[in-house]
């Protein structure tokens, strides 16, 4: 679909990018109060163990140390990312559960201060038995991490959509496999960081490095005591966040804590170590799957596993274990599907939410295993994802309506980009070719607490010069380019050049915005934006109409111009008016059409300032069955991909050599950071394909806790990819928009997997895929 | 020890500061130089965020003590452009959509600027082993090569 828009589909340049290119744009770290105290943390060096004393004494007396807080300072309040799921404290109480937990936070005059006085915390432990997998922690007689989680079960999920036994025994064929993936870690390049500041008004300001500042205002306020509107999170340019910035950190709450307790600005970082302690990055996964279908290729049914190793504590992971079955539900027809989940509670940092929440793996052993039912169904596994894929109007059987999907055109444009036809089962030894897809939600349906609040609010005010219009939102740009997308929505809107428009984001004192997670911000907040912009046309259109004496339906405004319809209309008194105003100046408004600004500025005059807002909450989605929250949303992108792959069977080593995407985005907002998102997906699917683990030791501490040991692609690692985005108009998004954020790492995982199995013979169950692994496989493969 | 005065040129200009001998330069040009471009990643060297040129060559500022730096040339992201206008780099950067989050983006064009400056017509390799040492999340990179693809021939027309 290509709409008829001024600026909506083109790659105008992002509002941010010049700043960011000079070093002007402002991170956490280069803002800088007066009076500054350093935060530093205490953390558990156990993996698990009782606290059977703590004495700050010493650390309290070393001089320009100004605040100790512990457990015993702070009020017993837990919190988490779900309601359902409270179950931490800030502080450890009696017990520590991960490497890493927090037990302590100190503010001094400088950071090594700090850091001093945290070492002289003496803390007494008793060592715990530490439960580091799913088997250790379900085993008999396993120690229960949270008292209140009988046998560490955080959560369980069965559903059960159709009659999966009725529709196996119809099958002709049955297929089942397994698969097993690390945890990854976000490896978002600026480290979490934060300053709190304490006014004598009452009012906490809150600087974070965060993708969501509702929740974390919400987040703070609940655990402080204070009321919302005494707290105020403030977002500046944030360096990368892809999930695990989605909640609020304990340096939020310590540094809240110790600024109100000193009356002074406390900083507090996170080093790279912490980061990866604090984790809240993607799962380790394990699925089982059985797949029925009949001998043509019908898909009929799927028996669906999923155990997560989860972690101390269970931030986003009840959605997270939700996610890993839902996302099956399409983009194929499956009418039979039933899902058994489990998230377990280990003595690990906690998992949370990572670009593709909950169904990365699970897309990665579907795909494989519809690959393999290709092979033994002797049909192409482009023709099998062709005879079964979903189309616009369908709906899963788990109740997510397809009010959009551009599958087929996906599928056809990787297979002719990527010249599927003359490559598929023609390449030499060592070579392959695969091809997978998937789909993602537009936004998570329900917010993360039970509530019936807007998603988003904003505030479009037209400048009383008439020269533009600024927008006011609380979303969050964290580099997706959510500030360019909603500049670009509002201009379209308004009917102004995008360069006539300004942004201010990031900051709860603009209104409410539920943050940069579950790919929502161009759906949603960008409903808002339109609504509002819309409405700014309409308050400016209603003065002029009356100042002209005609129909307000006679007018639009188009790239800055009024556009009157029907008989000539004099307007020499306006344009005279503001000529007036501006004697003297160098840009007149000249020409044979008023313009937006004369327009502006003689509403402002007639009316005062002019601000409109706009506001967005989903319609009632989904099914009524248990679970139905997750997954459910206004919309869903599609992607499919094809990967070639080299495998040298000497090493083990595989190179990725070239992606082949195709994006279904209803309608591209800005063009080029479409295709930004999909390579950055492409990238981050690679890199947990290939690389990416984080390693324990047995007593449950990290071993490669930084970028050099813990391996994200380099440019080096990154194969030549071809977007092809595909646009199929989405109703229920903003001139047509929908996500492509997290959708484009969908099918990025098995088309490699897929590749790799057509260059070599081998089922790999296990991610990553390093050399020693595909190297051990091979040897395997050849002696079996 | 105590605090040691240091000069050093940077971005062109004479700079003096007193440093403490275990002093990183990335701290020295953030802390004492205001010049806040040059991010702080890992502090280990792992990430490139901090990267700066040093007499010509790129090296991760954190991995320099500030000292080292006596006597010698620097320059950062704040010293390419020329007032408000962009250096060729940095407008390639904006125009292919190779910023993202924009936290690897001052080390990212200052690698792709040695690079043009000993290499000003690179291969694609080239450019991918140029700027290896510098990590990037968010983009998958290929933007960043089309943007200094771009740049490399835009600064030879020029």
């Amino acid at each position: 679909m290509s709409g008829n828009f001024e600026v909506i589909g083109s790659r105008a340049a992002r509002k941010d990018a010049p700043n960011k290119s000079t070093g002007k744009a402002q991170y956490i770290e280069d803002i800088k109060f007066p009076g500054e105290l350093a935060g530093a943390l205490l953390q558990s060096p156990h993996a698990h163990a009782k606290i059977l004393n703590i004495d700050t004494s010493k650390a309290q007396a070393l001089p320009g140390v100004v605040a100790v807080i512990t457990a015993r300072d702070v009020p017993a309040v837990k919190y988490g990312v779900s309601p359902a799921r409270y179950d931490e404290n800030l502080f450890a109480v009696d017990r520590v559960r991960y490497v890493g937990d927090e037990i302590a936070a100190v503010a001094a005059e400088d950071l090594t201060t700090a850091q001093k006085a945290v070492e002289l915390i003496e803390v007494e432990y008793e060592p715990l038995p530490v439960l580091l997998s799913v088997d250790q922690a379900t085993a008999e007689g396993a120690p229960w991490i949270h008292e209140e989680f009988p046998d560490n079960i955080c959560a369980q999920v069965e559903q059960e959509f159709g009659d999966v036994e009725a529709a196996f025994a119809d099958c002709d064929l049955v297929q089942e496999g397994s698969f097993f993936s690390k945890r990854q870690d976000g490896a978002f390049i600026e480290p979490n960081q934060c300053v709190a500041l304490m006014g004598h008004d009452g009012v906490l300001t809150l600087h974070s490095s965060t993708q969501v500042p509702h929740y974390v205002q919400r987040t703070v306020a609940m655990v402080t005591g204070l009321n919302m509107s005494q707290v105020r999170v403030v977002k500046p340019y944030v360096g990368g966040g892809f999930g695990p910035k989605a909640s609020a950190t304990p340096i939020d709450l310590s540094a809240s804590f110790l600024a109100m307790k000193t009356g002074r600005p406390v900083r507090m970082a996170y080093t790279r170590e912490q980061v990866f302690l604090f984790s809240r990055a993607r799962h380790g996964f394990i699925h089982k799957m059985k797949i029925g279908a009949k001998k043509d290729g019908t898909l009929m049914a799927l028996d669906h596993q999923a155990t997560l190793e989860g972690g101390a504590y269970s931030s986003f992971g009840i959605a997270t274990v939700y996610y890993a079955g839902s996302l099956l539900g399409g983009p194929y027809k499956l009418p039979n599907m039933r899902y058994h989940g489990l998230r377990v509670f280990t003595n690990k940092p906690a998992c949370g939410a990572q670009r593709g929440h909950g169904g990365v793996i699970a897309r990665a052993l579907f795909e494989q295993q519809l690959d393999i039912i290709a092979e033994k169904l002797g049909m192409d596994p482009i023709e099998l994802r062709l005879k079964n894929m979903m189309e616009t109007g369908d709906v899963t059987c788990n109740d997510l309506a397809m009010s959009s999907l551009g599958m087929r055109e996906c599928i056809e444009a990787v297979k002719n980009g990527s010249g599927w036809d003359e490559k598929k089962g023609k390449l030499p030894p060592g070579k392959g070719i695969g091809m997978a897809c998937g789909f993602f939600v537009s936004g998570a349906g329900y917010p993360i607490y039970r509530s019936e609040t807007y998603h988003c609010t904003i505030m479009i005010k037209a400048d009383e010069d008439g020269g533009g219009v600024t927008v006011y939102t609380a979303s969050a740009e964290i580099g997706q380019g959510s500030d360019t997308a909603m500049a670009m929505i509002a201009a379209e809107a308004v009917g102004i050049p995008y360069e006539q428009v300004r942004i201010k984001s990031g900051d709860t004192d603009f209104g409410i915005d539920l943050g940069a997670y579950s790919s929502r911000t161009t759906l949603m907040t960008g409903h808002a934006t339109k609504e509002a912009g819309d409405n700014l046309k309409a308050m400016i259109l209603e003065v002029l109409a009356q100042e002209l004496g005609i129909g307000q339906e006679r007018l639009d405004i188009k790239n800055g111009l009024v556009k009157i319809s029907g008989a000539p209309v004099d307007f020499t008194a306006i344009r005279t008016g503001y000529i007036k105003e501006h004697r003297g100046w160098q840009d007149q408004p000249q020409g044979d059409e008023l313009t937006f600004r004369e327009a502006a500025r003689l509403a402002y005059l007639r009316r005062g300032t002019l601000v409109a807002t706009g506001k967005y909450k989903p319609p009632v989605l989904g099914g009524k069955y248990k679970g139905a929250a997750v997954g459910t949303s206004p919309a869903y992108g599609c992607s499919a991909q094809v990967a070639e792959v080299s495998v040298d069977f000497e090493t083990g080593q595989i190179k990725v050599e070239r992606i082949t995407d195709a994006h279904d985005c209803g309608q591209a907002v800005n063009l080029t950071s479409v295709e930004a998102q999909m390579q950055g997906s492409v990238s981050m699917g690679l890199g947990e394909a290939l690389f990416e683990e984080v390693k324990f030791d047995a007593q449950g501490r990290i071993l490669n806790a930084s970028l050099g040991e813990y391996h994200i692609p380099t440019v080096m690692d990154m194969p030549e990819t071809k977007c092809i985005v595909v646009e199929s108009g989405e109703p229920n998004g903003p001139f047509g928009a929908k996500e492509v954020g997290e959708g484009a790492i969908m099918p990025t995982i098995p088309a490699i997997l897929n590749a790799v199995r057509n260059a070599t013979g081998l089922v790999l169950e296990e991610t990553p895929l390093t050399p020693e692994r595909v190297y051990l496989a091979l040897k395997r493969h050849k002696g079996a | 020890m105590s605090k040691q005065a240091i000069t050093l040129t940077v971005n062109g200009v004479q700079r003096q500061a007193l440093v403490e001998p275990n002093q990183t330069l990335t701290s020295l040009l953030r802390d004492e130089l205001g010049l806040t471009g040059t991010k702080h990643g890992c502090g280990v060297g792992d990430c490139g965020c901090c990267t700066v040129i040093l007499d010509g060559e790129t090296v991760n500022s954190c991995l320099v003590l500030a000292m080292q730096a006596q006597g010698r040339e620097i320059t950062t992201i704040e010293g390419l452009a020329k007032g408000t206008e962009l250096h060729p780099l940095q407008q390639a950067f904006v125009e292919a959509g190779a910023i993202q989050c924009g936290f690897c983006t001052p080390g990212m064009i200052l690698s792709a600027k040695a690079l043009l400056d000993h290499t000003p017509q690179p291969t694609r390799a080239e450019i991918t082993k140029g700027l290896s040492g510098n990590l990037c999340r968010c983009t998958g990179y290929e933007k960043i090569v089309e943007a200094v693809q771009d740049a490399a021939g835009k600064m030879s027309e020029a």
